[in-house]
Formats: structure tokens, C-alpha cells, sequence
């Protein structure tokens, strides 16, 4: 399957991938309405977030692992792993806020949601042919491509 | 192939995901004493407390079972195992025969001697079926006692309270929630419940359920003297392995069904996943009955793989739980009630008892070992990154760590390529 490929090497922390992130993740789909108002508003956040340790940095959000250690934790059912697709697949209806996948997730990429009693997690912009993240990356550090299993 | 799987809990459902990762068309049977399909069993107590309704308890959609091709026999009780003959019969009359078996029984509620305990008004707290009597017994019961302060009492509790039932849990131990995280997250989640009015007894325990001329349950008596006015009981202590099944058709049983690391008993064709198992523990590097949701799925989907003919071997479990109340999350992670003493072990403890936040770090030989989280829990799942991978620390990464700052960009050089940007990274650049 496709996923998106970090390179630390190359980020220079610009966090445009977080712009076109929540951007992409809006209702409105623009960029001022999403930042200056849907943010503050509902809570909408990056999926997508950069680290940064001294000089490095990367920006890092779900692997849509092989087996997930999110799916397992999960005890709503929110959480599934999409057999056909292989996307680690989120349904925020069911989802209670447990907070067992964000503690199970040995990568850090799950977070709870600003506001809601619930997470946000990369869904590779379902919907979209190129996630907005990779799209938006000015220095090719963020890679969409099927590297085989895992 | 025919896959016979006994329960219907999250071993289960990851068994049926495991064995179809191998065997797309094998015939699978779940048989369960329950009549519902799968359900978040953690999930109960947000249905006792009237948070959710029972549309959102289903693990996986209505369409799962069709999709992986999965038979159900729903309220059918598996009575007897034959490892030689290779069946299970029900107490419906039925045999099912099995190439692979695997038992996912769970655990039976541990009910102690106390008297009083038989009769109507006690409740255990483990099922569907107990949540939607608790449902009932809330509309006319104005206090209860909760018999235990581990996590499914407390749950229990919480649920009760917010039904309008005036709640007291007792608990044997000094501090609530005293094995599954430590005294100080424990005190933390203590205050909470009492800042909301449930009652909490510790140190003590009780010694009998007092009940009028017609049965009816009128309170508790504690040892430390003390008397509970109650029309319902709670027991929660725990949970012990459901292993009858295996001991009976001569299995190897110790604490519970006791399994290699691709799952399988001392019989090659029977498998055991979830809470009935007592299967490797990553950090302790031993087998262990460790009753949580991700170690019963993640079993069940090793157990499913190899069953399936995969030589898949289960890693380990890692013991974590993670909860809240009334707000106040909690998260404790592998070992975090190191025995004293224990050589190389090392701790960090932060507490702030007016924002009520904690943060218990258990390094072991340069490792870390465990944590526990209250209140600020947002890196947990990086700590348990450090954990599950096992990586050895310098000083400055474990000051980072002791500080309250992981991050990705601390795991060792060459491990984060491998994990997030393999093969192909370097023509990239």
C-alpha cells in the first residue's frame, strides 16, 4: 500500500505540512477560515506534527502500521485495519475517549482531540489522491509511495 | 482447515482477523455462551453510566462475521473438550469437530466466601448481561457497595454514581488502584472520586452482607467495624482464568492455560488467547496470566496466524492500562510496582498534587521499564515506544525522559529510518 515516507534528512521544520493539514481537515477548506476560526472554534488540529531535537527535525503522524498496535488496544471499535486498503481506519462516532490507543501506540502518532473526548489520527486524506501533507512539503520530505509490505 | 474458536471477547475477534491474514477460506465457528456478537467489554461501564447506548457496544460492524466468513453458535455453552477425538460438545447437544481449537474463554469473576454473598442483590460486573441488570437495579436502589478498588470496581462505581446512586467501594489495600498503578496515582484518583461524592473505604474489607428477615440486602459490615447501608453489591476483585475446559480434557493449567510462543497449549491442535492465557510477558520474559484488552487481542491475532499455518511468534505482552475518572486520565505501562529492593532498578517520581498530575518513571539497567501518567497523558504512547523497544539510555535522553520530554528524535540512530522512512530513503536525497 501507499503510505507516507518521512525524511529527516531533507525537513527543515517549515510545519507547512501542518498547515496543509488542517487546511485539508476543514470544513470550510480554507486556509484562513481553518486557522483563524475553525481552529479556535472547534479544536481542529494537524494530524500531521513536527518534531524537533535540536537541529533535526521531522514531521511525524500515523505509519498505518502492518499491525497496529492502536487497532489492538481499541475498545470501541473506532479504531480498524482496513483489509483491502491496509489503512488503520478511524470512525470518530464510535470512539469514547479512552485513551488506550494513545497510550499503545509505541510511535506517538495518536492524539486526543483539542476539545472532544476524542483522538485525531492521519487518515492519509481519505478522499484525496495526494495527501495534502506531501503535497504541500516544499523540499520533498514527505514521500507518498507503495515501498511494499509495511 | 476448521477453526473452532470458544468465547467471543477480543481474542476472538483477533483471531478471526489473524487466521484470515493466512487462510482467506478455512471454516471458522465461534461458539459463546453470550448472545451478542462482540462487544468493547471495557465499554460496559460507559453503558452503566448512560454515556453511550447499546448501538455503540459492537466491536466490529454487524457486517464483519459475513465478511471474514465466520459462523456463530450465540448462546451455546461449550461444556467439554475431547483433545483426542478433536471435538467440543455444547450444552445444546452439539459436537463440533476442529482441526485447529482455540480457547478464548476469559475469566470467571473471583466471588470470595463471604457471607451473605448468595441471594439476590450481588452483582458481578464483567458482562453485557451484568451492566444491563446494573441498569435496572439503579433505578431503584439509592446505595450501593462496590467490593473491591481495582479497576472494574471503580468503573463499577463511577458508573453507579452517575445513575444517582450513592456509591462506597471498599478495598483491602492501603490505595485504590494499588496493583495496576501505585499508591500516588491511586491517592490522586482517590480525591477525585471523593471531590465527587463516591465514599472510599481502604485498609479494610468486608466481612459479611447483612440481609433482613425476607433476604434483602440492608448494608455491609466492614472488619474495621463500620456499616455500609446498601440494597446492592458489587463485587469486583477479579477475574480468574476460565481454564476448567483445558484442565478437564488434560491440558497444561497452571495459573491458566499455559502457552508456547506461537499460542499453543501442551495439545499442538489447541491454541488459548486473552485472560484463560498465561503466555509470554515482554519485559518479565516469563508467562503470565495478564488479563488487559491489547494482550487478549493481540494473542488472539497470534494465536489466529498460527493456527492458519504462519510460524508468527508472539513477542510478548505488555501490561497497560488506561482510564479515567471523572476527567482525570490515568495510564500505567509494564512494571510500575518494582519489588523493593530489586536490583538495578531505578525511579523517578513528579507529583503535583494541586493540578493533580503524576509522572512515575521505572528504569531497569539503563531501560525503561514502566511508567505511570495522571492527569498529563499525551506522550504516553512515545514512553511506551522506549518500552516496548527496549532501547538503552544515555544520560541526556533520560533526562529528557525523566523531564517529561520524549520524543522520536531520541530513539537510537538508524532505528528511525528503519521504522518510518525503510528502504529508499538515501535515494531520496
Amino acid at each position: 500500500m501507499k503510505k507516507i515516507y518521512p525524511n529527516k534528512a531533507v525537513c527543515i521544520g517549515c510545519h507547512l505540512c501542518e498547515v496543509a493539514c488542517v487546511t485539508a481537515h476543514s470544513k470550510s477548506k480554507d486556509i484562513i477560515l481553518a486557522h483563524n476560526v475553525e481552529k479556535a472554534q472547534e479544536g481542529l488540529a494537524p494530524r500531521r506534527n513536527v518534531a524537533q531535537e535540536g537541529p533535526v527535525c521531522v514531521a511525524l503522524s500515523c505509519r498505518h502500521c502492518e499491525e497496529p498496535m492502536c487497532v489492538a488496544a481499541c475498545i470501541s471499535g473506532a479504531l480498524t485495519k482496513n483489509p483491502e486498503t491496509g489503512r488503520c481506519e478511524y470512525n470518530e462516532e464510535q470512539c469514547v475517549g479512552c485513551w488506550s490507543c494513545l497510550m499503545a501506540c509505541p510511535f506517538g502518532s495518536i492524539r486526543r482531540h483539542p476539545v472532544k473526548e476524542k483522538i485525531i489520527k492521519c487518515d492519509l486524506c481519505a478522499g484525496r489522491d495526494m495527501p495534502a501533507c506531501v503535497e504541500a512539503c516544499p523540499n520533498a520530505g514527505l514521500i507518498y509511495e507503495d515501498r511494499g509490505k509495511d | 482447515m476448521k477453526y473452532v474458536i470458544v468465547g467471543n471477547g477480543v481474542a476472538s475477534v483477533g483471531a478471526i482477523e489473524g487466521i484470515r491474514r493466512a487462510d482467506p477460506d478455512g471454516e471458522i465457528l465461534v461458539i459463546s455462551e453470550e448472545s451478542t456478537p462482540t462487544y468493547g467489554r471495557p465499554l460496559i461501564s460507559y453503558l452503566l453510566a448512560g454515556k453511550i447506548g447499546p448501538e455503540r457496544m459492537p466491536l466490529r460492524p454487524i457486517t464483519f462475521y459475513d465478511k471474514f466468513k465466520v459462523k456463530m453458535a450465540l448462546g451455546s455453552k461449550v461444556v467439554s473438550l475431547d483433545a483426542k477425538a478433536k471435538t467440543v460438545s455444547t450444552d445444546d447437544g452439539n459436537t463440533h469437530p476442529y482441526d485447529k481449537l482455540l480457547l478464548a474463554t476469559g475469566g470467571v469473576p473471583f466471588v470470595p466466601p463471604l457471607p451473605g454473598k448468595d441471594g439476590s442483590g450481588v452483582y458481578s460486573f464483567t458482562t453485557l448481561a451484568n451492566a444491563e441488570t446494573l441498569v435496572d437495579v439503579a433505578k431503584n436502589c439509592k446505595t450501593a457497595v462496590v467490593v473491591g478498588g481495582g479497576l472494574i470496581g471503580l468503573k463499577a462505581a463511577e458508573a453507579l454514581h452517575d445513575r444517582g446512586v450513592k456509591v462506597s467501594i471498599v478495598e483491602l489495600a492501603p490505595r485504590v488502584l494499588s496493583a495496576a498503578f501505585d499508591d500516588k496515582a491511586g491517592g490522586l484518583v482517590a480525591k477525585r472520586l471523593a471531590e465527587v461524592g463516591i465514599d472510599v473505604h481502604c485498609g479494610t474489607q468486608a466481612t459479611e452482607i447483612k440481609r433482613d428477615e425476607s433476604g434483602t440486602i440492608v448494608g455491609v459490615h466492614l472488619k474495621d467495624g463500620s456499616f455500609l447501608p446498601a440494597q446492592a453489591v458489587v463485587i469486583a476483585i477479579g477475574v480468574v482464568p476460565a481454564a476448567a475446559l483445558a484442565k478437564d480434557a488434560g491440558i497444561k493449567v497452571d495459573r491458566g492455560v499455559v502457552v508456547d510462543e506461537r499460542l499453543a497449549s501442551s495439545d499442538p491442535a489447541v491454541f488459548a488467547a486473552g485472560d484463560v492465557a498465561q503466555a509470554k510477558d515482554l519485559i518479565l520474559d516469563d508467562n503470565r496470566v495478564v488479563p488487559i484488552w491489547p494482550n487478549a487481542f493481540n494473542q488472539g491475532f497470534y494465536a489466529g496466524k498460527n493456527m492458519a499455518g504462519a510460524d508468527s511468534p508472539y513477542l510478548g505482552g505488555l501490561a497497560m492500562n488506561s482510564i479515567a475518572f471523572y476527567g482525570l486520565p490515568t495510564v500505567s505501562v509494564g512494571i510500575v510496582n518494582p519489588a523493593p529492593g530489586e536490583a538495578g532498578i531505578e525511579l523517578s517520581e513528579t507529583l503535583d498534587e494541586e493540578n493533580a498530575t503524576y509522572r512515575k518513571l521505572v528504569f531497569k539497567d539503563g531501560k525503561l521499564v514502566g511508567y505511570v501518567l495522571v492527569g498529563d497523558i499525551d506522550n504516553a504512547g512515545l514512553y511506551t515506544g522506549f518500552i516496548r523497544f527496549k532501547f538503552p539510555l544515555d544520560a541526556d535522553t533520560k533526562a529528557k525522559l525523566v523531564s517529561g520530554c520524549p520524543s522520536i528524535l531520541q530513539w537510537p540512530e538508524g532505528f528511525f529510518d528503519e521504522k518510518f522512512n525503510p528502504v529508499g530513503a538515501q535515494e531520496i536525497v
